[in-house]
């Protein structure tokens, strides 16, 4: 399945894209299987400060990801 | 009313139409906040935002100040891309028909803005360019919300 992978913030200049779409073999992963993967290749996520949307909804580790699904990770926000 | 729009926006404009939209209204907040300059002299500042997120999670802060306080629909407009010192970047009105529930459900209203909208600012000088993090003193001042709840600022 492929899903979409957003990063903002920080987060894009240190991983260099914005947008990415990521291949994932087999069925549905869990959020975390997915955040450990792309840990490993950009080390710079594996913050706990760093938040993660599924479907513009902050979402758990423990959260099933589906085909489509639209995932972004981002710093804290500072807005206002 | 919610708008994320790159476009300055009119206070007195804004400000008519809460008083237009107002049902046995007493008193109006508004609040405005502006880009800062910095020691080093701004450039310009950057505001990013998730498009799609950035209004359904204001929008949820706006939807839970109505059920906590008397008001009617607040205002509110957030810019984004780029801006330069002193510009306008936030727009909050809040209007009800006493003060009390006016100042609390605007500064609740920016408090909750400041720490959970996803929006992020970059701050751009001739020297140099840094992403700007959430200020402790926001997320003390938004979590005190939650510890008093019906906190208003004018006792």
């Amino acid at each position: 399945m492929t899903i979409k992978i957003l990063y903002f913030g920080r987060l894009a200049e240190t991983v260099g894209v914005r947008q990415a779409e990521l291949d994932l073999t087999g069925g549905d992963a869990l959020l975390e299987t997915v955040r450990q993967q792309l840990i490993s290749r950009h080390p710079a996520l594996d913050d706990p400060t760093i938040r993660i949307a599924v479907n513009q909804t902050l979402a758990n580790e423990n959260l099933t990801i589906n085909d489509g699904d639209e995932l972004a990770f981002f710093p804290p926000v500072s807005g206002g | 009313m919610l708008s994320i729009q790159k476009e300055d926006f009119d206070v007195a404009t804004e400000y008519a139409a809460l008083v237009k939209n107002a049902s046995n209204t007493g008193a109006i907040v508004t609040f405005v906040g502006l880009v800062r300059d910095t020691e080093q002299g701004l450039k310009h500042m950057l505001l990013e935002h998730y498009p799609g997120m950035t209004e359904s999670v204001i929008q949820e802060i706006i939807d839970a100040a109505k059920q906590r306080w008397d008001i009617d629909d607040p205002s509110v407009i957030h810019r984004v891309g780029e801006l330069q010192a002193t510009d306008q970047i936030v727009f909050v009105g809040v209007s009800s028909t006493h003060r009390s529930d006016a100042y609390a459900a605007c500064e609740y209203l920016m408090d909750q803005l400041k720490t959970r909208a996803t929006l992020w600012k970059k701050e751009v000088t001739s020297t140099d360019e840094q992403w700007l993090d959430s200020k402790p003193s926001d997320i003390k001042r938004a979590a005190r919300w939650i510890e008093n709840p019906k906190s208003t600022t004018s006792s």
